[in-house]
């Protein structure tokens, strides 16, 4: 299926914190939207999962946010803003494995410090900014070559 | 090795039943209950051992292009996890086996990890 996109495409998702029921639905709703546009199935499954793992931070650490979305022939840009705790020491976040989820959480299967070495895995840029007490807002681009 | 052979190694009870997929071959497994590792080490057309039962497991699957899912311990999802697994066409199965037997029978048959396949 050859790439149909015409400019940029842009739209957006509420995401609700504690919100497990509905949790990737606005991650499963913009691969549907890459999928319905062409775009390869390797950079749909990169764009996602960066996505879902986004998301899911939202849902788990955050009262809410906002997922933005931006889509080029030449790469799908991801803003996700939420009112969150913010993050005290971005380096220690980044490393594999270092979580601070609550336990109800990690029974949940989420909060193995996996997600955001996941997004920048899977990323091509990968930007995050955070304020303690305030948010972060992370900034991802998956190019499409 | 098809979603019939691998229901009848794990003596697995179909909950969500196959519908195009019956016929497309598994190469690789995946046991897992923590989310982000089905997503780290993610491989299309791979089948999902696990023993989290709630709805965002199919939301999982479905990004990581997980194509099954197997719950071990006779484990039954909700209603909410069936009526997703439907929509988005991902089999469901349950096996009176735990994650290490599950996944020591498949390996026995020949399927491997989804880093190792």
């Amino acid at each position: 299926m050859p790439l149909n996109i015409d400019g940029c495409i842009e739209g957006s998702y509420q995401l609700i914190g504690g919100n497990f029921a509905t949790a990737g639905e606005a991650s499963t709703c913009l691969k549907l939207k890459l999928t319905e546009l062409g775009v390869a199935e390797t950079i749909i499954r990169r764009a996602s999962i960066a996505t879902f793992e986004a998301e899911m931070n939202v849902i788990i650490y955050a009262a809410a946010g906002w997922l933005h979305y931006y889509i080029t022939p030449h790469g799908i840009k991801i803003r996700i803003e939420d009112m969150g705790p913010g993050i005290e020491d971005i380096e220690l976040a980044m490393q594999e494995g270092f979580s601070t989820a609550p336990e109800w959480v990690r029974e949940l299967g989420w909060g193995a410090g996996m997600g955001l070495p996941n997004m920048k895995k899977n990323s091509d840029l990968f930007k995050i900014d955070t304020v303690v007490g305030e948010g972060t807002t992370v900034e991802m681009v998956i190019n499409i070559p | 090795m098809t979603l019939a052979e691998i229901s009848e190694i794990l003596d697995a009870l179909s909950i969500v039943s196959p519908e195009e997929t019956d016929d497309v071959p598994f190469h690789s497994v995946c046991s897992a209950d923590l989310m982000s590792d089905v997503l780290y080490y993610h491989a299309p057309n791979s089948l999902l051992i696990t023993g989290l039962t709630q709805p965002h497991v199919i939301r999982t699957a479905e990004i990581a292009g997980i194509k099954a899912i197997v719950f071990v311990l006779n484990k039954k999802p909700d209603a909410r996890t069936i009526e997703l697994a439907q929509q988005k066409k991902i089999p469901l199965f349950s096996t009176p086996y735990c994650t290490y037997t599950a996944s020591g029978k498949l390996y026995e048959a020949g399927l491997r990890s989804l880093r190792d396949a």
